[in-house]
């Protein structure tokens, strides 16, 4: 079960978050049997925040965003309550959801060439948003798709929305999909990825513009990523996820100063530093596991060096660490004094 | 409806063995390994190979099939149905039918072998070639390869035969391998592009490896599938075309047998109310082509790694 | 796009006369192999010494160029260029010229090919789009099963078979049901009528194009099945786009770039078939009349005959290249 640290009331109220994923259970059918994807999930959040989510490759961290967006393909079963303004969306009729969609909640992932249609212009794939979702003619969605363009600081938007996604380079092709993510004005905004298919420079650009505009209107912005450097500017909050779990959420100063969580401290001695330069590189030992066959026990204890017997047997809850602070370890009493 | 979360995450499971977990792990194997295996498990492949296993040796040793002499034909049993002892009845020329069909295999299966053993050989050379070393070896194959493909086959064949006249088997193979290469070039040469940006063949470059050697033991294993998968479904295709080169009067004649010859000397006679005289060729025939083909499409989803 | 379309037509040039040559090679390889050239054209007949002289003259066969086997003849090859860029493309031994003998038929060949590809493209996307959408369910295996037969039956057993099912046993229970109006007569009818020339024409247009269906189909599944798996196709889903417009715009529009490829290639199958086709049915096209000059042994309607048949493939071909850029816009600065 979830631990919230945010107070719930009764009604729909100013309490209620902008979006609140609790106990998500996503599971896939497969050749290989039944494979755990996302094994209770919980986070929210609110207007103007970001939460960053942190993982590895097959943590579930974007079978998670793309269940928010409930874009999974129909092998999936997804169990929990993914509550936008107080309303589950996983209740709704697909009629609403995909009403919600890129009106309320948009995303926008990580490969653009592959994810824009090579065969449309990139005008046409944002002018069609305005159209069917607002029922504008070409000419006003054309022009909208222009004002998106500028917004996102592409250069020559009058002309560029002519051209098709293989004309731009790696940092533009971004920003176009920043600009159709957010044509519809969504309240709540993920980013899987945004930046790790673009070069360091790039990178820093294409971050600085998700921030003003998640300022400017006042978006929720989640930011999935591997990439613990690109999150410590940009995240209030942090929810580290391992096998398909939030192992950690804090915020964001409170996770690089005294993580509570193994496999947290792992990934922050593992970045390369600068001053160490010369000793060896911290790794974390062994591989994630094998999502349709899940270690006993804490998911991580075959590669935790601070296992124990428990470990082994007991899968831990999300112990309340402080205020706004979870952790999934029996011992991370232990971890935030090492 | 879209299968990457799901297979992103298995793969990667895959690529990376299962961690210290009570299970074992599953052995490596190689695409042809995991090939072999699945094909022998699809009954879509087993049966038609058993089909085709079955008309090669009608093709080999036609006695084993039939004890009945095919050139016995009497005139007087012209066009006779089926009766006991001839279960496909009697052919134009009065010819048992079943015996006709069963020795008419051979023809087809020898140029329906010659020719894609020999499409293949050029296709694979010239495509490989082409694609490996690209530069103005590559502008040359490529619009000698356009020259000939804009000849289509069946005119080309028209031609030729018309004018040399003969209508043997070899006559008619060599045409057919002369004007069906290019697919098989085309496609070698797609396959090979594909292939040789991968990394591992980079790698092999890096440690001093030989464009012979490269290509042989690191491009043309990976990038044969496709050009296995066509061949299989081009020995379909060559029978196909004997059959209909024979029924435009270019390609086999009488007295040698074969299905083609069976189809057109049936045909008007069919239509007038002998509907047998068609009926055991044609279904030797479509059998025949379309096991090839279900052979090729059943190899085609074993080797796409896309589709695993 | 304008220097796509110049580099092809660049392209198109030295093709068309490479291929041009290869005809004539072949021409001249046959004539010199069979050691007797006046035999070569006339096949196994022997008309009369007038008319052997005069062929002989026309089509310079006392070159001596032709009694060298493997010799190119590059003269002649210039020859039979400058008559043809004349709009000579020579006669058949009546002498009427093989434009004549064409332009009353090329009208008939010209609509059986259209029902053809019409029939192939229309049918063969929807049956593709059924089977990708419905993959591994039951349409998709009847749509597999269909086109796996249709693939095994050469045009002109396909032709035979449908000619005798249809064109005998349906045409005559047609005809003797009075209350069926006329036109399903034609429709049914075993050879082409001149005065229907659109309606008899509807079944051996389905034969001829019923293999290329089948091919069509399988691409347009195949395609279909992979774009809809893209990354691209996911975005469109995000974007909120209902499921038709997602299928029916983003992912058909780039499976459908191979099925064009396809139909261009397949045009140089369909002339052969067209051969087949109109044989079997006796249609009065350019099929039929290369068929009869085969048979007849008229050699140079033939050989000129298939050299503009290959004219209009080609040309064909590159319309279908500039489609394709059209299709996709990525090629255009290829």
């Amino acid at each position: 079960m979830s631990t919230q640290t945010v107070p719930e009331t009764g009604e729909l109220g100013t309490a209620d978050p902008l979006l609140a994923v609790d106990d998500l259970h996503v599971q896939f059918r497969s050749r290989d049997g039944l494979v755990h994807a996302v094994n209770g999930v919980s986070f929210t959040v609110n207007a103007g925040e970001t939460l960053g989510v942190i993982g590895e490759s097959g943590s579930g961290k974007s079978v998670t965003s793309q269940a928010i967006m409930g874009i999974l393909p129909p092998t999936a079963s997804v169990t929990g309550e993914i509550r936008y303004r107080g309303e589950d969306l996983l209740k709704l009729p697909e009629q609403r959801r995909r009403a919600i969609r890129a009106e309320s909640v948009a995303i926008v992932f990580q490969d653009a060439l592959s994810s824009l249609n090579p065969v449309f212009t990139v005008g046409f794939q944002i002018a069609e948003l305005f159209r069917k979702h607002r029922g504008m003619s070409r000419s006003e969605a054309k022009q909208e798709a222009v004002r998106m363009l500028d917004l996102v600081r592409i250069p020559n938007a009058k002309e560029r929305v002519r051209s098709f996604p293989h004309e731009f380079s790696g940092g533009m092709r971004q920003r176009v999909m920043i600009a159709m993510a957010l044509a519809l004005d969504p309240d709540v905004l993920i980013a899987d990825e945004p930046t790790t298919a673009l070069d360091v420079t790039i990178q820093a650009q294409v971050m600085d513009l998700l921030r003003d505009l998640q300022a400017e209107r006042d978006m929720g912005l989640i930011l999935i990523t591997h990439d613990m450097g690109v999150v410590a500017d940009v995240c209030d909050e942090i929810a580290v996820m391992y096998a398909g779990r939030v192992v950690e959420r804090a915020p964001v100063r409170d996770i690089y100063a005294t993580p509570a969580h193994p496999y947290t401290r792992a990934l922050l001695r593992s970045i390369p530093r600068v001053d160490r330069k010369g000793s060896a590189l911290d790794v974390i030992e062994g591989l994630p596991p094998n999502l349709a066959r899940i270690p006993q026990g804490c998911s991580f204890h075959p590669r935790c060096p601070f296992v124990q017997e428990r470990c082994r047997l007991d899968e831990p809850p999300l112990y309340q660490v402080g205020y706004g602070r979870d952790s999934a370890c029996h011992y991370w009493e232990e971890v935030v004094d090492a | 409806m879209t299968e990457r979360p799901m297979e992103a995450v298995a793969q990667e499971q895959r690529e990376v063995q299962d961690g210290p977990g009570p299970e074992d792990a599953q052995p490596g194997r190689s695409l042809w390994g995991d090939a072999v295996h699945e094909l022998i498990r699809n009954p879509l492949f087993i049966a038609p190979l058993l089909v085709v296993l079955a008309i090669v040796s009608m093709a080999i040793v036609p006695q084993l099939w039939t004890s009945v002499d095919p050139q016995a034909c009497q005139l007087a049993d012209s066009k006779q149905g089926p009766s006991p002892g001839h279960p496909f009845g009697f052919t134009v020329y009065g010819c048992d039918m079943y015996s006709q069909v069963v020795y008419g295999a051979r023809p087809d299966i020898i140029i329906a072998v010659v020719c894609t053993v020999g499409t293949m050989a050029i296709g694979v050379a010239l495509g490989t070639l082409a694609a490996y070393f690209g530069g103005w070896v590559d502008v040359l194959i490529s619009r000698l390869t356009d020259i000939f493909f804009g000849l289509p086959f069946i005119l080309a064949a028209l031609i030729l035969l018309s004018i040399v006249g003969s209508h043997s088997i070899w006559a008619l193979s060599a045409m057919l391998i002369l004007f069906g290469w290019t697919q098989m070039t085309r496609i070698m040469r797609g396959s090979v592009l594909e292939t040789k940006n991968r990394d591992y063949i980079e790698a092999a470059r890096a440690l001093g490896a030989k464009s012979p050697r490269i290509i042989f033991r690191h491009v043309l294993p990976n990038a044969i599938a496709p050009a296995i998968v066509i061949s299989t479904i081009a020995l379909g295709t060559f029978v196909s075309a004997e059959a209909s080169l024979t029924y435009l009067g270019v390609g086999l004649e009488r007295p040698t047998i074969s299905w083609g010859v069976l189809i057109s000397g049936g045909q008007e006679w069919a239509v007038a109310g002998h509907p047998h005289l068609l009926i055991a060729p044609c279904a030797f025939l479509i059998v025949t082509v379309l096991s090839f083909i279900l052979l090729g499409d059943a190899l085609r989803d074993a080797l796409d790694p896309k589709l695993r | 796009m304008g220097r796509y379309v110049l580099r092809r037509l660049l392209q198109f040039i030295p093709v068309l006369i490479g291929t041009l040559f290869l005809i004539h090679y072949l021409t001249t390889l046959g004539i010199q192999f069979t050691g007797n050239p006046v035999r070569a054209l006339f096949g196994v007949r022997q008309p009369p010494d007038s008319v052997i002289a005069a062929v002989s003259a026309k089509y310079h066969l006392n070159d001596p160029c032709l009694q060298q086997p493997g010799n190119p003849c590059f003269g002649l090859f210039v020859d039979r260029l400058a008559s043809y860029a004349r709009g000579d493309f020579g006669s058949d031994f009546r002498d009427q010229s093989v434009l004549d003998l064409l332009s009353r038929r090329w009208p008939v060949t010209g609509r059986l090919t259209l029902i053809a590809i019409v029939f192939e493209a229309v049918f063969g996307i929807l049956l593709g789009v059924l089977a990708g959408i419905k993959k591994d369910r039951f349409a998709d295996q009847g749509v597999k099963v269909l086109t796996v037969l249709l693939i095994s039956v050469p045009v002109f057993v396909l032709g035979v078979l449908v000619q005798l099912a249809l064109g005998v046993y349906v045409g005559n229970w047609i005809g003797g049901k009075e209350w069926l109006p006329d036109w399903t007569g034609e429709v049914f009818s075993v050879t082409f009528q001149g005065d229907h020339p659109w309606l008899s024409l509807i079944i051996p247009g389905m034969v001829l194009g019923a293999l290329s269906l089948a091919s069509i189909a399988r691409l347009t599944r195949t395609g279909l099945i992979e774009n809809l798996s893209s990354d691209y196709v996911r975005t469109a889903q995000a974007k909120g786009l209902t499921r038709k417009r997602v299928i029916g715009v983003h992912a058909l529009r780039n499976s459908l770039i191979p099925v064009a490829t396809y139909i261009g290639a397949d045009f140089g199958f369909l002339i052969g078939g067209a051969i087949i086709t109109e044989g079997i049915f006796n249609i009065p096209g350019v099929g039929g009349l290369v068929y009869q000059s085969i048979i007849g042994g008229v050699v140079p309607v033939t050989v000129a005959v298939v050299t503009i048949l290959v004219l209009i493939f080609l040309s064909f071909n590159l319309l279908v290249d500039i489609l394709y850029a059209v299709l996709d816009p990525r090629i255009r600065y290829d």
